[in-house]
């Protein structure tokens, strides 16, 4: 244990302070000190990707990144998705297509999903397997969600993550 | 496809649509609220202190190191918790005229360690890393015992013993017969035989245990990721010693179970006591590692089956002895989860005479348990993979030999010679509409091309019957297989005075999708729209008792049980409706969601008019006529119910490497009419994709030592995204005739036909390399091994072992009659 450093981050378009232990993983910062429980706790070796986020415009796995790496960036939970009460395009896509069933991997599951289409917004199925290989879900097999994924895509708006 | 239109079912036809779940708005916006997400007011945090030793005796704890740590309140020991638990974590199965040797299991040990992760002291405190620091000072001696982890070496004389006063390491036996096997196998013309392990596994929900106890006036809250809140609540008033009234059990939102969250953990206890004791909410939640080690795993079980039938391949007779690796303790099912597949022995074929016998075994590993299937997997696997077996002993094809064998259609209702009353099924036409979608003679030609440019392709039946819908109590309480149980089902549904309605279900769901199939269900009979029909469920204190979610019951008993209760409401919204209309209630249909006279459309009422009539009675209302509108259901079936279905899994196979791509998967499945199409799709794409994994990568391994070498998501490979394909599903639709809907469980079914399919896939993608049998898990090592060594090589320097494990000893293995691979199953 060691002293406590301040750590200041915006989430979802809001300015939050805090001061954390520098070994304080970001999921826990973003979970336990700042309230956003959406990004979920699989495993303690990054394979399961339910801890999924964006920072800085990239999809990272808040399980493994320090709080304090996150000092000074932007995050975007999947608390943040929606915006003025309609849901993200990706959103939609995984409620229409039955992309979830338990629920625990979704968030992260739809943040990567958003990750992808920003870098590729036309994915192949083949695709879309490769880029949700670090996310993990043991209830749908995956079909699903690589439906939801490409009908977002389709539907042409998901590529934008809001800031 | 033939549907049963059941009487009151019309109401807005919602039951059969496709339509999206009630439940997902909160969960795609990251608003669910799942054990872990929960924060009360003063809750201190929990890590336990768990063994590293797979059996050793605990000579000291130093305490001291841990309690002067600032954050921690307290750190407790099991002896320092033995007056604060009335009873240890019972196991309920007591089949009659049979003794299990039963150790007592505590939820932190007593002066003894007998598998790795033993709990061994709990660390309560304010901070979850400091708590985590904290537990590493608290210092445990321990004096080293021998391990035992094969469980056939450890039926034999001169093993070390897990548990010294039972004088052996065998737990029990139970067997169960009809007919005589013994007999028809020495007449059989042709004897198959094989050694089929079905290895160690795991549930692997992802979502980790949670649970928080929170202590309130002289009783307690817990908030656990349970699929049995009402079972958990009965099971911990005994452990407690607390009256039920005492304890309410909250399951909010929960991130798959797979079985591995059907059961009443040490820690549910743990959190209770230790939050009684100290007066304030204290949490605790699982680690991936602590799941690895002690959640509890499944499967585990080496059969040895022998098949007897004539030259036409028509099977006469069947015979399995199981050794099942139970671990070192039992949690509440461990003993029974084997035998639970007895009635699907032999599967879906016409097998005069069977016999099935069980021998449980204590290893010091962690207990197995239910994980999705239980018992029918293994039944599945084995009769599967023989039936391929046998086609090759007698020179038919995979789809000839299973036509030869299946109950007919006419054969229904029928009995096994086990006494199992099958319910309904033809399997002949779930077989026809699979071969449908695969046109086997194109394959073969595929196939052949392929071989000739070293493409290794196979193609792989299953075509499967399970038994589901635990269950009729008189079948499998205390009088029939001796569970100290029953497993009806409650539903209560109540119409609110505005018009919509809220259902309470005895089942607790995690991920099935029953806020939407069960709303369908009662809206149907009410005349709403789901979007009024709100389900509520995994709540002590919200509804009646109820069995909770596990062995595809859900829907055939609680759905049926909802459906029940609606129906219950629909006879006195008719006699409201009756009186309001100066009919009579006989007269009164409900269509179009409209309870009207029958043949006159203009004289009708809404359930919104109805609801307001019941809840503030007009002067047309008579007084014999109760006021509210609510009805509860108890609903215990008569029988089990039988799904069953027939799936393709085509599989290449790298000649180089071993690894195997599954590149194609058609399934056709039958649970009887579909509540939700949608629904039912989603659960066969997970349970195939359950089955997959176990046959190809999942595997749960200790080495010699009893260390547990899968400890983790790196070393335990559940299947990704790019390991799957598109899966292609159909179904028939055969209603039972148990149930008023007609419908048949689909939650395992995926899972139990997936695993024979990819093992019959691989091994007839290598029979032009001479490899007839291979057991799981078809890891590209051991795949490469066969090769090798059906090449004539010896397989390279590591051939022999396979993450620290004896493949030669354990993994592999096809003794007997039939053509087995060089190598396999005896010497290299």
């Amino acid at each position: 244990m060691s002293d406590k450093v301040p750590v200041r981050v915006v989430v979802n378009g809001e300015v939050h302070e805090r001061a954390v232990e520098p070994r304080r993983l970001l999921v826990h910062l973003l979970r336990e000190d700042l309230g956003f429980t959406g990004a979920h706790v699989g495993c303690d070796t990054t394979n399961c990707g339910a801890c999924t986020i964006d920072l800085n415009g990239e999809a990272v796995k808040s399980c493994t990144v320090l709080a304090v790496q996150a000092d000074g960036g932007e995050v975007t939970t999947v608390e943040g998705l929606s915006r003025d009460g309609k849901l993200h395009p990706m959103q939609e896509a995984f409620w229409e297509h039955h992309g979830l069933q338990c629920g625990y991997c979704t968030p992260g599951m739809i943040m990567a999903g958003v990750d992808l289409l920003k870098r590729n917004p036309d994915p192949s199925e083949a695709d879309v397997r490769e880029a949700l290989e670090g996310n993990l879900c043991r209830c749908t097999g995956y079909h699903n969600i690589v439906k939801a994924v490409r009908s977002a895509a389709q539907a042409g708006q998901a590529a934008e993550v809001p800031a | 496809m033939s549907v049963t239109e059941q009487p009151g079912t019309r109401g807005n036809g919602w039951v059969g649509q496709a339509i999206r779940r009630k439940e997902d708005p909160p969960l795609i916006k990251g608003q669910g609220n799942y054990v872990d997400d929960m924060t009360l007011p003063g809750m201190l945090h929990a890590v336990i202190v768990r063994s590293p030793e797979a059996h050793a005796t605990i000579s000291s704890i130093d305490k001291a190191g841990a309690e002067e740590h600032p954050a921690v309140v307290a750190v407790l020991t099991g002896e320092d918790l033995a007056a604060d638990l009335a009873g240890p974590i019972p196991m309920v199965w007591a089949p009659p005229g049979v003794e299990i040797k039963t150790p007592e299991h505590w939820p932190l040990a007593r002066g003894e360690v007998k598998h790795v992760g033993q709990a061994v002291a709990v660390v309560v405190g304010t901070d979850r890393y400091a708590i985590a620091d904290a537990a590493e000072e608290v210092i445990v001696e321990y004096e080293p015992l021998p391990a035992v982890v094969d469980p056939e070496k450890a039926l034999e004389d001169g093993s070390p013993l897990v548990w010294d006063d039972f004088g052996t390491n065998q737990t029990h036996e139970w067997g169960i017969a009809g007919g005589d096997a013994e007999g028809a196998l020495r007449d059989a013309e042709v004897v198959v035989e094989r050694r089929i392990v079905n290895h160690r596994v795991a549930g692997a929900p992802i979502e980790p245990r949670s649970s928080i106890g929170d202590p309130r006036g002289d009783g307690v809250t817990l908030y656990s990721s349970t699929q049995i809140p009402h079972i958990a609540r009965f099971v911990l008033s005994g452990m407690l010693g607390m009256a039920e009234d005492k304890i309410r059990v909250v399951a909010p939102d929960v991130g798959g179970g797979f079985g591995a969250k059907l059961q009443v953990y040490g820690e549910e206890a743990l959190v209770i006591a230790v939050a009684r004791r100290l007066g304030r909410p204290v949490k605790w939640t699982e680690t991936r590692s602590e799941h690895m080690a002690t959640s509890h795993h499944g499967r585990d079980q080496i059969a040895y089956v022998t098949l007897g039938a004539d030259r036409e391949g028509k099977i006469s007779a069947w015979k399995v002895r199981h050794v099942c690796d139970l671990g070192a303790y039992f949690q509440i099912l461990t003993p029974f989860i084997p035998e639970l597949g007895f009635p699907v022995v032999g599967g879906c074929y016409a097998i005069p005479n069977i016999k099935a016998d069980f021998v449980g075994v204590f290893t010091n590993k962690f207990a197995t348990d239910a994980v999705r299937g239980a018992g029918r997997p293994e039944q599945t696997h084995m009769v599967e993979v023989m039936m391929d077996q046998l086609a090759d002993e007698v020179g038919i094809s995979p789809v000839e030999v299973r036509r030869r064998n299946f109950i007919a259609k006419e054969q229904f209702p029928y009995e096994t010679p086990l006494g199992i009353v099958y319910d309904s099924g033809d399997y002949h036409a779930s077989l026809d509409k699979l071969l449908e979608h695969v046109d086997m003679n194109e394959f073969r030609r595929e196939q052949g091309e392929l071989r000739e440019r070293g493409v290794y392709r196979g193609i792989g039946l299953s075509t499967y019957v399970e038994v589901c819908g635990l269950a009729p109590s008189r079948a499998v309480g205390p009088q029939g297989v001796g569970l100290q149980a029953a497993f009806w089902e409650s539903a209560v549904v109540r119409v609110h005075p505005a018009g919509s309605a809220t259902v309470y279900t005895g089942t607790s769901p995690h991920g099935q999708g029953h806020d939407t199939g069960f709303a369908q269900i009662a809206a149907d009979r009410l005349g709403l729209d789901p979007a009024n029909v709100e389900v509520l469920h995994g709540d002590t204190d919200q509804g009646p008792m109820g069995w909770g979610t596990y062995g595809s019951r859900s829907l055939a008993v609680g759905g049926e049980s909802v459906g029940r209760a609606a129906l219950k409401v629909q006879e006195k919204a008719k006699r409201i409706c009756a009186a309001m209309l100066e009919a009579a209630p006989e007269d009164i249909e409900l269509a179009d969601g409209k309870f009207q006279v029958r043949g006159s459309a203009d004289k009708s009422m809404t359930m919104v008019e109805i609801a307001g009539a019941a809840h503030i009675p007009p002067q047309e209302l008579p007084t014999d006529i109760e006021p509210g509108l609510e009805e509860t259901s108890f609903y215990d079936p008569e029988n089990f119910v039988f799904p069953f279905g027939a799936h393709a899994c085509v599989v290449d196979v790298d000649g180089e490497t071993g690894k195997v791509e599954v590149v194609r998967w058609v399934a056709v499945d039958d649970c009887g009419p579909a509540i939700n199409p949608m629904l039912i799709d989603g659960q066969v794409h997970g349970g195939v994709t359950h089955g997959i994994g176990q046959a190809l990568y999942e595997q749960i391994v200790y080495d010699d030592e009893g260390q547990l070498v899968t400890g983790s998501f790196v070393d335990y490979a559940l299947p990704t995204a790019s390991e799957v394909p598109m899966f292609e599903t159909d179904r028939t639709e055969t209603p039972s005739p148990v149930n008023q809907l007609g419908v048949k469980g689909v939650g395992e079914a995926g899972t139990i036909a997936a695993s024979p399919a990819v093992v019959n896939a691989v091994t007839d993608a290598l029979k032009p390399l001479g490899i007839t049998y291979m057991n799981m898990p078809l890891t590209p090592m051991r795949v490469w091994q066969a090769i090798e060594e059906a090449r004539g090589g010896n397989g390279g320097g590591p051939a022999r072992t396979e993450q620290g494990r004896d493949v030669g000893e354990h993994g592999q293995g096809a003794a007997g009659s039939g053509p087995t691979s060089p190598g396999e199953g005896g010497t290299p």
